[in-house]
C-alpha cells in the first residue's frame, strides 16, 4: 500500500515538472526510479522503454510500463494516475481561465505567440527521431525523407507511410 | 464547473453579427455580450475562415481513439491530422494556440491539449471522454505486451519492424511541422523564433523547460507588438 502511493507521489512529481512531455521528463524519471528509489535497473529502464515505444499513443505511457515493473498491474495503474492526473487538472485550469478572459483583446495575439514555439519544438522533435533512427544506416533516412514530403504535401493518410516504413524495414533491415 | 463552455443555441444569439460571429460562437463559448468583446473577438479572425464542425460527445472520444491508435512513434501528427484535416473540429490557427498552451504547460502537449479541446466542446464530459479516448487503446495494448514480455522475458522479434516505423513517424512529425508553418503565415520574427526554438532543442539539445522560460516571454511580446497592442499603442489596429 505505502509503495503504491509513493509511486503515485512519485509520478505526480514528475507531471508537473514534464513541460516538453514524456522525452522531456526521461532523465529525471530515471534519476528517480533508478538512482533516488533504486526500484529499477538501468537495463531494466532501457527495455521498458523500448517496450514503450513499440505501442501507439502519447509517449508518456512509458511511464504506466515502468509502474507495472515496479508494483504489477497496482503499480501501473497508479503511476498512470499520477502521470497524467495533476498535467491535466492543470490544463483543465488554464483552459478556463484562458475562457474567461476571453473578450481581453490581448489573449488572442498573447497565445498566438505561443504558437512559433509550439511548432518549432514539434519540428525539433521529429528531427531528434530522425537521427535516433539514422543509427540503422541509410535507409531509415531514406523513409524520414519520403515520409516528411507525403505528410508535408499531401493530404493522403500517413497509415501508408507508417506501414510502408514497417514492412521497409521488416524486409531490408534484418 | 462541470458545464460545456459552449451553450446550445449560442451561435442562434449571435446571428445578427453576420458570419464571422456565427462561426467564432460557434467555435467559442459563450456569446460574446457587448460592442466591445464582439468586436475585439473579429479582429483576432483569419481573412475567411474555412468551416468547422462541431464534435458530439460519441465524435470526440472517437476522433481521440483513431489518435492514440494511429499514433505509432508519438500522437502529435495524427492529433493535428485527425482535428484539423479530417474531421475539422477546429482551423490550422485554433489547434496551433491549443497547442501552444500544452506546450507550455507540464505533462504531454497532445494530451493536455485533449483536455482543453474537448472541455471547450462538452465541458468535464468533454475532457474527460478525450482523456479516455487518447489514452484507452494504447493503454490495452500496452497491457498485452507487459503480458508477453513478463511470460517472454523478451519481446517478440519486432525491432526491424519498429526501426521502419520509427523512421517513417519521424517524418510524419517533420512533414506536419513543415505543413503547420507553411499554413499558419507566420510573420517573419515568429518563423525566428520557430527556428531558435528548433535548433536549440534539436541541436544544442538544451532542456525544453529552458527553452520555453527563455523563447516563450520573447514570443509572446513579438506577438503583442505586431498586434499593435505594445510600444506603437493602438496605432496599428
Amino acid at each position: 500500500m505505502t509503495l503504491l502511493l509513493q509511486i503515485l507521489l512519485t509520478f505526480a512529481i514528475l507531471s508537473l515538472v514534464a513541460v516538453g512531455g514524456a522525452n522531456a521528463v526521461l532523465p529525471e524519471m530515471h534519476r528517480q526510479l533508478v538512482e533516488l528509489r533504486g526500484w529499477l535497473d538501468d537495463a531494466t529502464f532501457a527495455q521498458l522503454y523500448a517496450l514503450a515505444q513499440a505501442a501507439p499513443g502519447p509517449n508518456i505511457l512509458v511511464a504506466s510500463v515502468m509502474g507495472w515493473r515496479i508494483a504489477s498491474w497496482g503499480g501501473m495503474a497508479m503511476a498512470t494516475l499520477g502521470m497524467l492526473l495533476p498535467a491535466a487538472v492543470l490544463a483543465w485550469g488554464v483552459a478556463g481561465l484562458t475562457h474567461r478572459l476571453r473578450g481581453a483583446p490581448w489573449l488572442k495575439p498573447a497565445q498566438g505567440g505561443l504558437v512559433p514555439i509550439a511548432v518549432g519544438l514539434l519540428l525539433a522533435a521529429g528531427l531528434v527521431m530522425a537521427e535516433a533512427s539514422s543509427q540503422f544506416g541509410l535507409l531509415p533516412l531514406i523513409v524520414v525523407a519520403a515520409s516528411t514530403l507525403f505528410v508535408w504535401r499531401t493530404n493522403w493518410s500517413p497509415l501508408w507511410v507508417l506501414a510502408g516504413g514497417g514492412i521497409l524495414g521488416l524486409v531490408l533491415l534484418r | 464547473m462541470g458545464g460545456p463552455d459552449r451553450p446550445r443555441g449560442s451561435a442562434l444569439a449571435a446571428g445578427s453579427r453576420g458570419e464571422h460571429g456565427l462561426r467564432r460562437a460557434r467555435m467559442d463559448p459563450f456569446p460574446i455580450s457587448g460592442e466591445h468583446g464582439a468586436r475585439s473577438e473579429r479582429h483576432a479572425l483569419p481573412e475567411a475562415p474555412p468551416a468547422t464542425v462541431v464534435p458530439t460527445r460519441l465524435d470526440l472520444f472517437l476522433g481521440y481513439l483513431k489518435i492514440g491508435l494511429f499514433g505509432f512513434g508519438g500522437v502529435a501528427a495524427w492529433a493535428r491530422r485527425v482535428i484539423v484535416e479530417e474531421r475539422r473540429w477546429l482551423t490550422e490557427r485554433e489547434y496551433a494556440e491549443v497547442l501552444g498552451l500544452g506546450q507550455v504547460l507540464p505533462g504531454p502537449n497532445v494530451g493536455n491539449a485533449a483536455v482543453m479541446i474537448g472541455r471547450r466542446f462538452h465541458g468535464l464530459a468533454g475532457a474527460l471522454l478525450a482523456t479516455a479516448g487518447i489514452y484507452c487503446a494504447p493503454l490495452l495494448i500496452l497491457i498485452v505486451l507487459c503480458l508477453l514480455y513478463d511470460r517472454y522475458g523478451q519481446l517478440p522479434e519486432v525491432a526491424p519492424a519498429m526501426a521502419g516505423i520509427a523512421a517513417a513517424a519521424a517524418g510524419m512529425v517533420i512533414g506536419t511541422a513543415m505543413k503547420m508553418a507553411g499554413k499558419l503565415k507566420l510573420a517573419p520574427e515568429a518563423l525566428v523564433l520557430l527556428l531558435l526554438a528548433t535548433f536549440a532543442a534539436a541541436w544544442l539539445r538544451l532542456p525544453l523547460p529552458l527553452i520555453v522560460l527563455a523563447l516563450a516571454p520573447l514570443s509572446i511580446f513579438a506577438s503583442l507588438w505586431r498586434a499593435g497592442l505594445i510600444l506603437n499603442g493602438a496605432a496599428s489596429r
